[in-house]
């Protein structure tokens, strides 16, 4: 086969280059005209739009200044939302470790790891709000509902990192730490956790802080917490307290987030 | 990883120690779990437990679970199947409006398409105030202005979806090849024509990506902010619970994990096809 | 076989070592290792190791040479069961490893050091926490989750690491040294177990040709101080005509060489690797 069989003829070059991407333009206008259908479905039309924007601004009116006369209330729900995410936080990271650990596939019959893995699963599925509605449903208001809430939310998140990280490590480094006789626990404890570790605080502390986010809002469903005290405000059209309130939990989250850092920077 | 050791100067010294910790090392992590522990008994003492509920929690979760036995299927087609449509809607809604809020944003973070310092500082507060806030939250603010309903849980999945969206996408902006950049560059390309065929085609596979992981989580929160009034299934779910009906609630509890489960699934075969 | 009492260096059942940090005797039996009609199929029907019978000597350096996929490997992991045996006997001293379970398969695995051929240190962990783990089989849960190990083994780590000539790495991350360091590393946590027989699967093979000469070296040193005998599986056969009292070849699953290096002709080397198959993994 010569060269000149395999140029293209000279009109077809122009045609080729930037070629319109039918796939692309396709997926586009399938979504366009999917806003349109759900945006009809969901009764979103311009002029609800628009009356809420002139609300909007009536209501940023209301909410500025922020009343920060009531602080007492305010501290004591931001104190019970932190006392909240600690409990979790601990019981949650320290169920964890063992429940990750029997979830790993690679280190243990499946006997095991099919209860841990589902336990894992079930508590992910659920939105921690939702998990905190059903605890408060059966136990009660208060901080209790809260707290169990945030440990399923905190075993779910952990566990399925914590054991997919196990799944990882190199079981050669296992082999021989076992070729040792070391017993189960030994061998876990200087040929497994070594490899996983850091991996393990950092998904820790990810969850302690996602646990302070959520500890502020599981109050809004009865879980105690400041949440129910920035329900209620919503409730009394008391927005210069909600504008108070929201700037406390920001300011707490942001606090919350630093320490998180550090506190992984002194593990790790 | 440092420790102490101190050497022996001859045969006959004492024998080689081996710490696995500096003493400095071993002061600060004594501190840091001693804060832990002290946080812990504060927490406890001091939160409003009512012990007898602590002990009691266990029947009376097994009562509920007793009573949401066996589920309501026939309240599915009558009123969960509209409040679930709904709910992906908002979910789907949301997640696309968040896309044309989150992209300028999302430019004006990369230090590399805007080098203007406050710029990008602007950008960055804008997405971290929008991570911060709780989509509940959003979604009671937004419920304020727009009133009840879909409307301001779309916007409220939006705004939330905003920082997610944003920050992702300022940073794989910043991980752009400059090369291709460049060319167009020095080929006279116009501002735009330079970000849809030079950083566009390189970001693409990440920019699905952010979006489809923003989209199942999105659902999941869809199915709360009805809770606050912002339509979906959390009304549903929340006069079931009112009514004490909990057979419906096991119901719209079921629906509600089978629809996470589908996004899921949906998810991961679009991400195994695209990337 | 559970032991009867702690003695304060917290090692179970053993003597305090000597000053030279080596630990010696009584050791119940010298590490006769006996096996008998071994036989393993990874899959049915598909035998890689076809009714073995030997008796290892209780000294020295055996070697075990062959082509890949021979079984080698597999002969030396069916003695410490990382691989189970379809079927046949392995006796240490009388005992039959096969039948063992639970704790008493530990306390029979911590009497048998092995050396890997990539090492297999615990890369984040220091050298001196790997060579702690040979300890790992005497030692407690709760001295190893806090790290509080004995004072005994410790200095017996430090002057193992001084015979190994890695002095000064104690407190150097495992995967901060070289190929040739680690496998010393290994080594030495072998020799930590205070083991009666060492075992070794193709130690060298990861390493060039220089420092494949002091790996072997230093295993042969180190069994000798110890009275112990080695069984390497090795398939660089011009190392293992220096090194080995005794070379064992296989090909097929079958043992078709059992007798001294200087033995060894031409003619078994065909056998073992075949007519004319200069490819099939042999450097002679």
């Amino acid at each position: 086969m010569t060269i000149a069989d395999t140029r293209p003829a000279p009109g077809a070059l122009r045609r080729r280059a930037f070629q319109p991407n039918w796939r692309q333009r396709a997926i586009w206008l399938g979504l366009a005209a999917y806003v349109v259908y759900a945006g009809s479905l969901l009764d979103i039309t311009w002029a609800r739009f628009v009356t809420g924007l002139s609300n909007g601004s009536r209501f940023l009116g209301r909410m500025f200044p922020p009343e920060f006369t009531r602080w007492e209330i305010l501290l004591e729900g931001l104190v019970e939302s932190l006392q909240i995410a600690i409990i979790a936080s601990v019981i949650g990271i320290l169920l964890s470790l063992p429940i990750g650990l029997l979830a790993a596939r690679n280190l243990m019959p499946a006997i095991v790891t099919v209860p841990a893995r589902a336990l894992i699963a079930f508590s992910r599925s659920f939105h921690p709000i939702i998990v905190a509605i059903i605890f408060v449903k059966a136990i009660g208001f208060g901080a209790l509902a809260g707290i169990l809430a945030l440990i399923l939310a905190s075993i779910g998140f952990i566990g399925k990192l914590f054991a997919e990280a196990i799944e990882e490590i190199s079981l050669k480094q296992v082999e021989a730490v076992r070729a040792t006789g070391a017993s189960f626990f030994n061998v876990v404890i200087m040929g497994v956790l070594p490899q996983v570790l850091s991996r393990f605080i950092g998904f820790s502390t990810y969850q302690l802080d996602s646990n302070l986010r959520n500890s502020t809002m599981v109050g809004i469903v009865g879980g105690g917490g400041i949440g129910g005290t920035l329900f209620s405000a919503f409730q009394r059209f008391d927005y210069d307290f909600v504008a108070a309130i929201l700037i406390a939990i920001i300011a707490m989250i942001m606090i919350g987030e630093v320490i998180a850092g550090w506190l992984r920077k002194s593990f790790q | 990883m440092s420790a102490g050791i101190e050497a022996p100067a001859t045969a006959q010294a004492p024998p080689r120690q081996w710490q696995r910790f500096t003493p400095m090392q071993r002061l600060s992590r004594f501190a840091v779990y001693l804060a832990i522990v002290m946080a812990l008994v504060w927490s406890v003492r001091n939160v409003q437990v009512i012990p007898e509920f602590l002990f009691d929690a266990h029947n009376q979760m097994a009562d509920l679970l007793r009573r949401m036995w066996p589920p309501d299927v026939a309240y599915y087609p009558r009123s969960i199947h509209g409040a679930l449509m709904e709910t992906i809607h908002i979910a789907t809604l949301g997640t696309i409006l968040s896309l044309f809020l989150a992209v300028p944003v999302g430019l004006m973070a990369a230090r590399n398409i805007t080098p203007f310092w406050p710029l990008n500082q602007l950008a960055n507060f804008i997405l971290v105030g929008s991570r911060t806030v709780n989509s509940l939250v959003w979604a009671l603010l937004f419920v304020a202005i727009f009133g009840p309903g879909a409307l301001a849980g779309t916007i409220a999945i939006a705004f939330r979806s905003i920082g997610f969206v944003g920050k992702l996408l300022g940073e794989a902006l910043e991980e752009c090849d400059r090369g291709p950049i460049e060319a167009l560059r020095a080929a006279g390309a116009p501002w735009f024509s330079i970000l849809l065929k030079g950083y566009w085609p390189q970001v693409q596979p990440a920019f699905w990506s952010i979006t489809l992981f923003r989209w199942d989580i999105n659902v999941r929160e869809s199915a709360v902010l009805g809770l606050v009034g912002a339509g979906g299934i959390g009304l549903v779910l929340d006069s079931a619970m009112n009514f004490f009906q909990w057979t419906r609630v096991a119901m719209v509890l079921i629906s509600i994990f089978a629809v996470v489960l589908i996004a899921e699934f949906i998810v991961t075969q679009i991400r195994k096809r695209i990337i | 076989m559970r032991a009867t009492a702690i003695d304060d260096t917290g090692a179970v059942g053993e003597k305090a070592p000597t000053a030279d940090g080596i630990r010696k005797g009584p050791r119940k039996g010298d590490g006769a290792l006996v096996v008998r009609r071994l036989s393993k199929e990874y899959q049915r029907g598909v035998p890689v190791l076809k009714d073995i019978s030997l008796d290892f000597p209780r000294r020295g350096v055996v070697a075990v040479i062959g082509p890949s996929g021979t079984g080698k490997s597999t002969l030396i992991r069916c003695i410490n069961r990382l691989v189970e045996p379809t079927s046949g006997k392995i006796m240490l001293d009388g005992r039959d490893l096969t039948k063992l379970r639970g704790s008493a398969l530990r306390a029979a695995r911590r009497e048998i050091g092995m050396i890997f051929q990539e090492y297999n240190l615990v890369e984040r962990l220091s050298v001196i926490e790997n060579l702690l783990c040979g300890r790992l089989g005497y030692l407690p849960v709760w001295r190893v989750w806090l790290r509080r190990f004995p004072e005994t083994d410790i200095a017996e780590a430090f002057s193992l690491l001084d015979r190994v000539g890695l002095g000064d790495f104690a407190t150097r991350r495992a995967d901060a040294l070289s190929g040739g360091q680690r496998q010393r590393v290994g080594i030495a946590r072998a020799v930590m177990q205070n083991p009666k027989l060492l075992l070794a699967d193709e130690p060298t093979s990861s390493l060039d040709p220089k420092t494949s000469v002091e790996i072997m070296e230093l295993m042969r040193d180190l069994a000798a101080e110890r009275d112990i005998p080695v069984i390497i599986n090795i398939h660089d056969v011009a190392l293992a005509r220096r090194f080995a009292t005794r070379i064992i070849g296989m090909s097929e699953g079958s043992v078709v060489y059992d007798g001294p290096p200087d033995e060894l002709e031409e003619t078994h080397l065909h056998q073992i690797y075949g007519a004319g198959d200069r490819e099939g993994g042999w450097i002679g």
